[in-house]
């Protein structure tokens, strides 16, 4: 659990981040949005004292973090940051080690890591280990980054726009991976975007900042339902709102008893993509079926639709 | 199959035509000081070693003329220039008549046209060999090794200028000694200084600026007016410190040499730990401290490891500089190839000039190859990849 309690930070009288509090519950996604400028890189780089707050303070499972020297802290915290920041003269394997070595690790326990975390990432080791960071494609340069953030085996990951610098294809799937990732090592992760599509896609909750006040922390669909201010409705898009409702929401939770014709749609997609289906193939109704494939009725255009409402 | 031209190759065999039909091979003079007499190739070897010079080098020409293998180049540069270092030896026992004592035979023009010629070629065809910096070195040790056989074997000995170092032998040693002392331990100094100092003007940006400007302002002055400049101060020390000149500290001799070169090597080697520091990557910075480096951490571990091929290069620079520097150091009694240089100049005897400058830009040259491999293999990350 991370607590931010009434942290605020100044550059020569500039208030940057202005008195913020919030929890962040443990082994959740928490996504810090906002236009540039609005304090939110400079929130997460506080809590590993990249930064130190002007006053407040964060506490990592009830321990104020300036109780031990910050480069000490930050060997405990996972930290990734756009444009990933390899070191270019290390081999992958090298990098992935640092901060295990920092730590004093043994020889066989950081290589198994190594291993691990390569085998994890979809890179080979054998090959991928020895190369160099600019022998990479973008998206195994980003990949590294993450894996190198986690050899430690940190609680607290913070990822600053990591995913800012790869293409639209290649993001998809770094998103998936880091969902994934995160369920296996339990990873508490807090992520800096302006994306808000990515924040819908990765969020547990969503922490919006304007001018350095966070003015509405909550799960996706509360931002949704009931817009703190206007920059917040601004922020989602007046003709976004029904399918970033839709977009949260797995198909299974509108499946109803029924039958339907045609290609079924599996039960943890997304009642945006049930509905993009619908349009696409002219039905009224889907198939539904579970993860295993085994049939749970069926979804209905009206039902999206009516999901997709203002709700009242 | 074409037979296709090189492009070099043409302006080599221009040189070599040149150099050995129209120019004069080896000179003859009475005695060291005065005006000789330049005979042509032919005239200056006896017909079987003349004719023998010339085939190698028409087949050298040829292998530089046309496009082939850069190994066959290379051989044939090594051969060419073998059979003109073996031949000027040979001249001279041929020129001097016998028993005279006082004449002097020395290179003339178009041997040294020649030895420029076909020492372009090796260079061409090393460059096409792309050898790795290991390889670069070992061929630098072969060429220093026959060299070296090529003296110890005694066939210079006719050689003007080897009569002028077998006359100065012991003095000769010592300067050699003298020389790479100071060129050496002011390169040594200099780094010492200049890093931790680069390293704190890119720690402490307001420093930058003063700093760089100040040791821009003593690489503008002329170096005998910086060794004068270091009479007073150095006298001063020398009287006033106790022990100072118990260890060398003197207004003339060694030490204003050594500080002059310490001073000149300052601002290359400061000015490119900046640039190297700056160079490295923002993001790789950022991530270092963010994972929990601490401030020595990231300088040993991340920035100085990539700024050290910057760093490497102002130090060939700086080595390279003082080494021809160092020659001037003999005007204030510092010593060095310098002494033979000025010695020749007040005697007008042009071989005891060479005594000094051929070991100068040899142990230059030599120094040059060894740091480009030592940045070479420094630099495994190509420059495209550094900001990525």
């Amino acid at each position: 659990m991370i607590e931010i309690d009434a942290i605020t930070k100044r550059y020569d009288g500039v208030t940057v981040v202005d008195n913020v509090s919030m929890v962040i519950e443990p082994r959740t996604v928490t996504v810090v949005v906002g236009t540039s400028g609005s304090g939110k890189t400079t929130l997460i780089r506080m809590i590993n004292r990249l930064v130190e707050a002007t006053e407040g303070a964060i506490r990592l499972d009830g321990e104020d973090n300036r109780s031990m020297p910050g480069y000490e802290l930050r060997r405990r915290i996972g930290y990734a940051i756009q444009g990933h920041g390899l070191f270019p003269h290390r081999t992958v394997a090298q990098n992935i080690a640092t901060v295990p070595g920092l730590l004093g690790w043994e020889r066989s326990r950081i290589d198994a890591k190594v291993e691990e975390l390569l085998t994890l990432f979809q890179l080979e080791p054998k090959t991928f280990g020895p190369r160099y960071p600019h022998e990479l494609s973008g998206g195994q340069q980003q990949r590294v980054g993450v894996a190198r953030a986690l050899a430690a085996e940190p609680n607290v990951l913070l990822m600053d726009e990591p995913f800012g610098a790869l293409d639209p294809i290649i993001r998809a799937k770094a998103q998936e991976d880091l969902l994934a990732i995160q369920k296996h090592f339990g990873t508490t992760i807090v992520l800096v975007t302006h994306d808000m599509n990515e924040a819908f896609h990765l969020a547990d909750k969503i922490a919006v900042m304007d001018k350095g006040k966070v003015v509405q922390y909550g799960p996706p669909a509360e931002l949704v339902r009931a817009p703190a201010t206007p920059f917040v409705e601004t922020l989602i898009g007046d003709a976004e709102r029904p399918f970033r409702l839709l977009s949260i929401a797995r198909t299974g939770a509108a499946a109803e008893p029924g039958e339907a014709e045609g290609e079924p749609i599996r039960e943890d997609r997304s009642q945006q993509e049930a509905l993009a289906d619908l349009i696409w193939s002219g039905r009224d109704a889907l198939p539904v079926i579970s993860m295993s494939g085994s049939p749970m009725g069926r979804v209905t255009l009206d039902a999206i639709l009516k999901r997709a409402a203002r709700p009242r | 199959m074409r037979v296709q031209f090189d492009k070099l190759g043409i302006v080599i065999a221009l040189l070599a035509v040149y150099g050995g039909l129209w120019a004069s091979f080896a000179t003859l003079k009475p005695n060291r000081i005065v005006q000789g007499k330049a005979e042509a190739m032919l005239q200056s070897l006896p017909a079987w070693a003349g004719w023998g010079l010339i085939g190698v080098l028409v087949l050298a020409t040829a292998a530089a003329l046309f496009r082939t293998s850069p190994w066959i180049k290379l051989l044939a540069a090594v051969a060419a220039l073998a059979a003109l270092t073996l031949s000027i030896g040979h001249a001279a026992t041929f020129l001097t008549p016998a028993g005279n004592t006082y004449a002097r035979v020395s290179p003339a023009s178009g041997f040294w046209i020649l030895l420029f010629a076909f020492a372009l070629l090796a260079a061409d065809a090393i460059t096409r060999l792309d050898p790795p910096p290991a390889m670069r070195v070992l061929f630098l040790v072969v060429a220093a090794a026959a060299i070296g056989t090529l003296l110890m074997s005694g066939s210079w000995n006719g050689l003007s200028i080897m009569k002028e170092y077998s006359g100065r032998a012991d003095v000769f040693w010592v300067e050699a000694g003298k020389h790479v002392e100071l060129a050496l331990g002011s390169l040594f100094a200099a780094v010492l200084v200049g890093l931790p100092l680069g390293i704190l003007c890119h720690r402490v940006a307001p420093l930058r600026d003063g700093v760089l400007n100040t040791l821009n302002l003593v690489q503008t002055i002329p170096s005998i007016a910086l060794f004068g400049l270091l009479i007073a101060p150095l006298g001063w020390i020398a009287a006033n410190v106790p022990g100072a000149a118990a260890i060398g500290i003197r207004g003339i001799g060694g030490a204003p040499a050594f500080v002059a070169l310490f001073l000149y090597s300052l601002l290359p080697v400061v000015a490119n730990t900046v640039v190297g520091l700056a160079g490295v990557p923002r993001a790789a910075n950022d991530a270092a401290r963010g994972i929990g480096m601490t401030g020595w951490q990231r300088l040993f571990k991340i920035e100085f490891p990539l700024a050290l091929p910057v760093i490497l290069t102002a130090i060939r620079i700086v080595l390279v500089q003082n080494i021809g520097m160092a020659t001037i150091a003999a005007l204030i009694g510092g010593g060095g190839f310098g002494v033979f240089v000025f010695q020749g100049i007040g005697q007008t005897a042009m071989d005891l000039v060479l005594l000094g400058a051929v070991p100068t830009v040899a142990l230059a040259f030599a120094s040059a190859v060894v740091l480009d491999a030592l940045i070479e293999m420094n630099s495994r990350v190509p420059n495209g990849a550094r900001s990525a």
